[in-house]
Parts: structure tokens; C-alpha cells; sequence
């Protein structure tokens, strides 16, 4: 059997005699510089790490200013001038602005979805009690644990037989299924934890169920809407795995898709800076939102692991 | 609140479960009654073969050398992301300056602004940084070798991805790449929750910035290191280890399927080589990992929980 190690120092005796000194640790010299030391070393290592994770993507931006030549030849040098017309050719003979044009749609049509349907079952199996509650609880949680590729084989049969395949509508339907479990049970417990009086308040005056849901819990569900709402949008608009089995219309792919087709394809085509230029623009939105939304994208993101 | 309810939750409940049904337990259920079928996914006739496809994949070296690299994906990758994360977390939220008058632990200078491009990649679609990193790590004009070419090790110009030998650990480091802003975030915040009392009294007691990481920090943050631990497994037993291994390591997987995981094998089994019954089988498998290793996970971390 493991026995916990407890930390040395316990809350109880040390606050009171501890917090009250000023200058907490009065060590000598040598201490002290022990604290400089530590700041240059974990600034170094955190800049590093900083600037392994920006380089990677400003040399992609860079690279899609360039001409095919010099990707090749000197991959670290400047541009010699911006090569604009590489975005603009990745934009319109790339496909880029239809493929973008079918991750809004498909992101948009499954975020509304999976967010009223999501937010509709979490409601009655939060607030309801009734025979099985408990079994259809676990049934949808339980699906988060599962490996989605195992369901893919059979998934893509039953799509093609009620002919979805290939179909916008289709991958929103698919989305939306594979986005309830984790929507289901975050919004579960955030159901759980709003008031229920003004919801019987509401109900005594002769609101419907319905009507009480739309009207009152759902404005009150707001902010848990927002952070699962970020989830969703992160994860089905860098979805890569479905849209590739599921959607194999030329016209009808999803950016990821569309830009690992391209890069195969550039084989035979040699466009590396168009490549690149649809690479930056499928990543500059993302980032964009990113830095506009940050901290409600982390507690979105956050919330959905610490569960 | 009795008035209509059951026909409010079978009206509420209906089209929700009605979509997770059909898409997702079905098939899942599908698929282990397929794993018992000859089933090529080309016609509808098939015919039930027993544990056929099973001895089949006991035999089957592909299958063992697949497994291996999933194991690996699912051990090394956790491990080594964590780790690299608690470290950066450390630093960023005790690794500071001892201000004059200020707390005995602090955290380091623009901290938040290093939670906030730690995190750029985490947000990009893991297909897109895998097309980044296959330019990047391209032998003759990618990033690498030339950076490599330009601080005068000329000599040393790896194939990366076109070395069996190499690939796979290519293939992870992106991921670590990707993920460990992610963590660095998660675990800040669990370590901004822990009162500053324990670190002051700890380094009274002269204790070093290691001691009071292992003794303080770590067994507070257990929890979320062990969530982060099977959540960091599931993506790279799962989705994750796809994207990466099929848009980086084309063809068959790497060279002499050096890169090939489970869900690769899947689906190359399923969608290339019209063995459907068979890619069901592998998913099975793949199951089982999943499931067994969520669970040792869960078990052997196992602690006493402690509370601030």
C-alpha cells in the first residue's frame, strides 16, 4: 500500500508566524544571490521554449512571401521582395477561399447544433429526475473515453447508406454526435449549479417547460455556453480525422483536409509558396481569435481537461 | 413541476440521443460484431468467421509493430510533455525574483505573456502543424538542416523523416511541440492555488527550490497531473497520432512502417486495402489499449488526496 507524503511544512503551523515578516526569508548573501541565479536561469529556459514555439510559425509566414526558388535554395533568408500574389493565387486558384468557405459553414451549422442539443439534453438529465437518467448520463460520457477510429469504419457505412456522404449536412449531423459527450457532460454540471427558484418561479406563473428553458436557463447558462462553445469551435474547426473518411468530394472539403491534399498534390505541381500561403491563412484566424479571446479560449480549453 | 414532463424530457432528449445513437454507439457496437465477420466493406455479403480475424492479427507483424509504436506514443509522449510542462510551470510560477518586501515566491517577470504563446500551438489544427514540420524537417531544404548547415554542422544533416530509425521520434516531438503550452497552462493554474504560506515556510526551513517542487508542489498538483496524464494518452493513442503519422509519413507509414500506429493501421486496413472486417479488429485492440491504460493510469496514481 502507498502512504502520501505530506509536505514538510503544514499550513497551521507555519501562517501565523510567517506571514507577518516582511522580508520573509532573511538569509544570508549567499541566499540571495541563489534567487538572482534562479531568475536569469528560468527566464533562459522560458525563452527558449518561447521562441522554439514562435519560430516554427513566423518562418511560415515569411516563407509564404517568397518565391519557389529561394524556399528551396536558402530556406532562413528574407524574401527579397513580399511575393503577394502567392496568397492571392492559394486563395483563388489553390481553392483556398472554397475550402474556407466549407469549414464556416460546416464549424457554424455544428456549433449552433451541437450547443442547442447539447444544451437541451444536458438540462433534463441535470434538473429531471427520471427512470434511466443515470444510464443515459454515462452513456454519453462515455463516450469521450472511446477511440473514435474504431466506430469509423461502420460510421462511414451508416453515413453512406442514409446518403450523407460527401454532404455538408452530413459532417454537421456527424460533428454534432461526436461533440455531445463532452458538451453533455460539462454542461451537466453547470446546469447543476444554477439556482432552481427562479426556474419554479417562472414555471408557478405558467411558463411551459420549454418556454422556461429557452427563456430563463439558457440566458442564466451563458457563460458555460461560451467555454464549451470555445471547445467545439477549436476542436471541429481543426478537425482532420472525420472530414477525411467521410468526405472525400473534392468540392466539398474542409480546410484541413484541403491543405494536406494540396501539399500532396504539390508533387506533381510545385506551388510551395502558394502551399505556404494557404498554410498562414488557415492558421492566421485561429491565432487571431486566439489573441483577441485568449483567456476565455484557456478556460474553455482548461475546463475540458480538468474534468 | 409535474405537468408534462415526461413528454417535455422524451421531446428534450430525443433528437440528442437519437444523433449519439446512430453515429456513435452504433457504430461502435457495429464494429465489434464486424471484428467476427469476413467483411470487406466493399460488398454488403459477408459471413460470420469466428475468432478468424483475431488469430489473424496475433500473426501479423504489422499489427505487434503498430502496437509497439502506439505503447511508446502513449508512455513517452505523457512523459516527456508533463514533464517539460511542470518544469516551464515551475518556472514561470516560482522561478521569479525575490522582490524586496515582496512574497518568498513569485513568479517570473511576464509571465503572462508566456502563458500566451506557449499556447499558440495548441489552438492550430494538429494537420496543419504536421505540414509545417514535414517542410521543416525536409533533408535537403527544410529549417533544420539548414540551421544545422548554418551553426557549421554540415556534416550532420539527418533524414528525419526518411530514417527509420528517426521518424517515430519525429513524428512525437511534434506533438510535444504542440502540447505542452497546454499543460504549462493547466498546471499554472493549479499551482497559482497554492498559498504562498507553504513555499515561505518551506524555504525556512531550507528547503531548496527542488525540494519544494517534489515535496509541495507536485503532491499538491497530483490530481491534475494524473487527468492531464490519461487525457494527454487518450489524444495520443487516438486522434492526435493519426493526423501526425499519415500527413507526415506518407506511403505506408514511414519508411518500412517504421511510424505506423493502431488508428493508422485501421484505417489503412479499412479505406485502402478493403479489409474492413479485419481494420475492426485492430480498432478492438485498439479499444482494449485505450481502455487498460486509462486504467492502470488511474489506479497506480492512486494517492491520498490532500487538501489546502
Amino acid at each position: 500500500m502507498k502512504t502520501t507524503e505530506t509536505p514538510a511544512p503544514l499550513p497551521a503551523e507555519s501562517g501565523a508566524t510567517v506571514s507577518k515578516i516582511d522580508v520573509p526569508v532573511p538569509g544570508p548573501a549567499g541566499k540571495k544571490r541563489e534567487g538572482g541565479v534562479l531568475n536569469v536561469f528560468s527566464h533562459g529556459v522560458l525563452i527558449i521554449w518561447a521562441i522554439m514555439v514562435v519560430t516554427p510559425l513566423l518562418w511560415a509566414v515569411m516563407t509564404s512571401f517568397k518565391s519557389d526558388s529561394s524556399i528551396f535554395s536558402s530556406p532562413w533568408s528574407l524574401p527579397d521582395h513580399l511575393h503577394f500574389d502567392n496568397w492571392s493565387r492559394a486563395w483563388t486558384q489553390a481553392n483556398m477561399s472554397d475550402y474556407f468557405l466549407n469549414t464556416v459553414l460546416v464549424v457554424g451549422g455544428s456549433l449552433i447544433g451541437t450547443l442547442v442539443l447539447g444544451s437541451m439534453a444536458a438540462y433534463v438529465l441535470a434538473r429531471f429526475d427520471f427512470p434511466g437518467n443515470r444510464f443515459i448520463y454515462y452513456l454519453f460520457v462515455g463516450g469521450m473515453s472511446f477511440p473514435i477510429m474504431l466506430a469509423l469504419v461502420p460510421l462511414f457505412y451508416v453515413v453512406n447508406n442514409m446518403g450523407l456522404l460527401n454532404t455538408i449536412h452530413g459532417l454537421i449531423l456527424v460533428y454534432i454526435a461526436y461533440s455531445l459527450p463532452f458538451t453533455v457532460f460539462f454542461l451537466t454540471a453547470f446546469f447543476r449549479t444554477l439556482p432552481t427558484s427562479v426556474a419554479e418561479a417562472a414555471f408557478v406563473d405558467g411558463a411551459s417547460h420549454t418556454r422556461t428553458f429557452f427563456q430563463i436557463m439558457l440566458p442564466m447558462a451563458k457563460p458555460g455556453l461560451i467555454s464549451v462553445g470555445i471547445f467545439n469551435f477549436l476542436g471541429q474547426w481543426n478537425q482532420y480525422m472525420l472530414p477525411t473518411v467521410l468526405n472525400t468530394d473534392p468540392d466539398k472539403k474542409v480546410l484541413t483536409q484541403g491543405l494536406v491534399q494540396l501539399a500532396v498534390s504539390q508533387g506533381y505541381k510545385g506551388d510551395w509558396s502558394g502551399l505556404f500561403a494557404g498554410l498562414v491563412m488557415a492558421m492566421l484566424p485561429v491565432l487571431g481569435a486566439y489573441i483577441v479571446f485568449q483567456r476565455q479560449v484557456v478556460q474553455g480549453l482548461t475546463a475540458g481537461a480538468l474534468k | 413541476m409535474q405537468h408534462g414532463k415526461y413528454r417535455f424530457i422524451v421531446g428534450f432528449l430525443a433528437l440528442p440521443l437519437g444523433l449519439y445513437a446512430l453515429f456513435v454507439v452504433w457504430p461502435f457496437i457495429q464494429s465489434i460484431y464486424y471484428s467476427f465477420t469476413d467483411w470487406t466493406g466493399l460488398s454488403p455479403e459477408f459471413k460470420m468467421v469466428g475468432f478468424d480475424n483475431y488469430t489473424r492479427m496475433i500473426h501479423d507483424d504489422i499489427f505487434w509493430k503498430s502496437l509497439e509504436h502506439s505503447l511508446l506514443f502513449a508512455l513517452v509522449l505523457p512523459l516527456v510533455t508533463i514533464s517539460l510542462a511542470l518544469f516551464f510551470a515551475f518556472m514561470i510560477n516560482v522561478g521569479g525574483r525575490r522582490r524586496r518586501g515582496g512574497p518568498a515566491i513569485s513568479g517570473v517577470r511576464g509571465s503572462s505573456f508566456y502563458k500566451i504563446v506557449y499556447f499558440f500551438p495548441q489552438v492550430l489544427s494538429i494537420a496543419i502543424v504536421a505540414l509545417l514540420f514535414a517542410f521543416a524537417y525536409n533533408p535537403d531544404s527544410g529549417a533544420i538542416n539548414s540551421i544545422l548547415r548554418g551553426i557549421g554542422l554540415g556534416s550532420v544533416q539527418p533524414l528525419w523523416l526518411g530514417d527509420p530509425s528517426l521518424a517515430l521520434w519525429c513524428v512525437m516531438a511534434v506533438l510535444v511541440w504542440s502540447t505542452v503550452g497546454f499543460f504549462v497552462v493547466l498546471f499554472s493554474a493549479g499551482m497559482a492555488s497554492i498559498p504562498t504560506e507553504l513555499y515561505e515556510s518551506a524555504l525556512l526551513d531550507g528547503a531548496g527550490r527542488a525540494a519544494t517542487f517534489f515535496r509541495i508542489t507536485l503532491p499538491l498538483l497530483w490530481d491534475t497531473v494524473q487527468s492531464g496524464w490519461v487525457y494527454m494518452g487518450i489524444l495520443a493513442l487516438g486522434a492526435e497520432s493519426f493526423a501526425v503519422v499519415q500527413i507526415m509519413t506518407t506511403g505506408p507509414g514511414g519508411p518500412d512502417y517504421s511510424t505506423t500506429v493502431l488508428v493508422l493501421y485501421v484505417y489503412q486496413k479499412a479505406f485502402r486495402d478493403g479489409q474492413a472486417a479485419y481494420a475492426t479488429t485492430i480498432g478492438v485492440a485498439l479499444l482494449v489499449v485505450t481502455l487498460a491504460f486509462a486504467a492502470i493510469v488511474m489506479r497506480l496514481g492512486r494517492r491520498e488526496r490532500l487538501e489546502f
